[in-house]
């Protein structure tokens, strides 16, 4: 599903260089639940952004799904990206202006589903958060566990192969955490790979592999053979 | 996707009212000002007679003082003296020709039914029967005069729409008679609408002054001694005395057209008048050198300055106005695209293209171009209507915004906000997802 070898991603500013990744190794399957850990600053976002294919690497070789995404020019990795990932971020990243139909059906659109697909989908993914008779209302009407659960629905309307969730439940409270984690676990218990960065230890716990990373290199942690019901 | 890119761009303008509300009168202000010094000086400009522009030539014969030229380089002057126009009318080769000039008389009707009218006084072109046929003068009743009648001196005329409305009520006036400087004048034929800009054939008396009220046989205005109410200029003192001293003088009063179909035909014309200049300076006349002209319509629109240099300048000052708005639609347009630099890292997460996000707020630059080309299109009615109230003895079609004229100012406003929005376009689809995503 995804495979890193010997990644290294280095930023340069004037005349310091900061090595974020180093050598970095990361195998995931089909249908994992993988926790990145780690301190402030050890690589997990970086992780993340090359993992999503936001971001380029220096050296090493990425493969996603089969694709060795170092030869792809923007449209095959912006294609690649609507098709096989999903993206959650801390902040939900939700479009103001857009109510939730139009929010979700963002990804669809650049698929080129049509219309009656496209409808299809984000019922479903809105029906599947637990939102679906909402589908009108505008993100500020909503609470921040809410708006969580929309980032989720515009993730999955697309079928994802593989969900990327940046601090999740980073800006929630514990109660709306708890949601959003049961959420997440029953997307992946129905076949979704999943890649979570986070700073809480109870929710890296409920993953299925625990990948710590420090001075932009891996070290796991745990790895449960089963994934997590 | 072009619809989704419509409702994209809808959206995005929704959010930012202030923003756009600034473009939109940037580039209106811009387009407003342009349009309308480009209509004033394009209507300025415009051959009136396209399919006869080179068939149709103004005479010149440089029968002026021999120690100065009558306008610099070395021109000859724009009208013709009556001696010239007499033998030329008479003699030349021309397939058409007519020697017009002016004249103010009352006009007034005569006996019963002309009580409800008041006698008032109208300018009267005054022409050879030629003149109407050579310059496709359309007519709604009749038509001009003969040639004969040229001859004859008869008392004939054909009136304009205006006036036809003015004295028989816009009827068909064909057979009436009216009084025009004491003579009863007999209607022959009564124009349609007709304006042409610039009045070519008469540039002396204002090239976008109105046309006259009536047309009568200059051979009429001659017989009755009628005075002229146009420019006469004189580079020697009239000898004679009284009206024949006058049109025996070698002041230049009138102006000399001929129409002649092809380049064979303007040269055995050319010819014609040279040698009937060297004939003359043989009798004492034309002490300058030989320096005639024929002017096609379009030259004599150039020669005769009929675009003033100020109007241009004008022109290009809007354009650089113009340029000026652009410059500020630019900064404003990349402080909007900025502003959603958030979104733009979303959407290139969730799989858009650099090449969708340019498409993207390209559509958005050419709404916000749009509604200021929507916006620029009234500011140049407006502007025209304020040069028509300024310059009220113009003639008014000079200031009015015809449908190429309106399409073009869209359009340009159109094309000019994609280009100012060019920049911050191709900014907006280099926005880093990664980077904008985590400054959420």
């Amino acid at each position: 599903m995804l495979k890193m070898n010997n990644v290294s991603k280095a930023y340069i500013t004037d005349s310091v260089k900061t090595q974020a990744l180093k050598s970095f190794n990361l195998q995931v399957e089909a249908g994992d639940f993988v926790a990145v850990t780690g301190p402030s600053g050890s690589g997990k976002t970086t992780f993340l952004n090359i993992s999503g294919l936001l971001e380029g690497f220096c050296e090493g070789q990425y493969i996603l799904d089969g694709h060795d995404v170092s030869k792809l020019n923007d449209k095959e990795r912006s294609k690649l990206r609507n098709e096989k990932i999903g993206f959650v971020f801390q902040s939900f990243n939700l479009i103001p202006e857009l109510n939730l139909f139009d929010n979700v059906d963002v990804p669809l659109r650049y698929r080129g589903f049509n219309k009656a697909e496209r409808k299809k989908r984000i019922e479903e993914a809105l029906d599947k958060v637990g939102l679906g008779g909402r589908m009108k209302h505008y993100p500020a009407q909503l609470s921040g566990g809410q708006q969580q659960r929309v980032a989720i629905a515009r993730a999955l309307a697309g079928s994802p192969a593989f969900l990327l969730a940046d601090e999740p439940t980073g800006n929630l409270d514990s109660k709306m955490a708890e949601g959003v984690m049961g959420l997440l676990k029953e997307i992946n218990a129905s076949g979704t790979t999943i890649v979570m960065v986070t700073h809480d230890n109870e929710q890296a716990l409920q993953a299925s592999r625990i990948i710590h990373v420090r001075d932009g290199q891996v070290e796991e942690l745990l790895h449960q053979q089963k994934a997590i019901a | 996707m072009f619809s989704y890119y419509i409702k994209l761009a809808l959206v995005s303008m929704r959010k930012t009212p202030g923003l756009v509300a600034l473009m939109v009168l940037a580039i209106g202000l811009g387009i407003g000002a342009a349009m309308t010094t480009v209509t004033v000086n394009y209507l300025m400009g415009t051959n009136p007679i396209p399919h006869k522009g080179d068939e149709l030539f103004a005479v010149q014969l440089d029968n002026w003082d021999p120690n100065e030229p009558h306008s610099e380089p070395n021109l000859p002057p724009d009208q013709v003296t009556y001696t010239d126009a007499m033998n030329l009318i008479k003699s030349a080769p021309a397939f058409r020709q007519t020697a017009q000039s002016r004249t103010g008389q009352v006009i007034e009707l005569n006996s019963e039914q002309g009580k409800d009218l008041k006698p008032y006084l109208a300018t009267a072109r005054t022409n050879y029967a030629d003149f109407f046929p050579m310059f496709d003068v359309p007519f709604i009743y009749g038509s001009g005069w003969s040639k004969e009648e040229d001859k004859n001196e008869s008392l004939v005329a054909v009136l304009s729409k205006e006036t036809n409305e003015k004295l028989f009520g816009g009827e068909n006036s064909v057979g009436k008679t009216f009084i025009f400087g004491s003579k009863v004048m007999q209607v022959v034929g009564v124009l349609d609408t007709w304006q042409p800009l610039p009045k070519f054939y008469d540039l002396t008396t204002g090239a976008f002054d109105e046309p006259e009220a009536l047309y009568v046989p200059f051979t009429v205005q001659v017989a009755n001694e009628w005075g002229r109410s146009g420019n006469t200029n004189c580079w020697k003192p009239v000898e004679g005395t009284g009206y024949q001293g006058f049109i025996q003088s070698e002041c230049v009063w009138i102006q000399l057209w001929a129409e002649l179909p092809n380049e064979d035909a303007k040269q055995e014309y050319k010819s014609f008048i040279d040698n009937y200049v060297k004939d003359q300076k043989i009798l004492g006349r034309f002490p300058r050198p030989l320096n005639n002209h024929l002017n096609s319509v379009p030259q004599w629109l150039e020669v005769q300055k009929v675009v003033a240099n100020d109007a241009q300048i004008l022109m290009w000052l809007s354009a650089l106005f113009l340029l000026v708005c652009l410059l500020n639609t630019i900064g404003l347009m990349l402080a909007k695209f900025i502003g959603k630099s958030g979104e733009i890292g979303l959407r290139r997460a969730v799989g858009a293209s650099k090449q969708s996000i340019f498409n993207q707020h390209l559509m958005e630059s050419c709404c916000v171009g749009l509604l200021g080309g929507i916006f620029g299109l009234l500011l140049t009615w407006l502007g025209l209507k304020g040069i028509q109230g300024l310059y009220s003895n113009l003639n008014a079609s000079l200031m009015q915004l015809d449908l190429k004229m309106a399409i073009g100012s869209v359009v340009l406003a159109v094309v000019a906000t994609i280009l100012a929005g060019l920049y911050p376009t191709i900014m907006a689809s280099r926005v880093l997802p990664a980077t904008q995503l985590k400054s959420q």
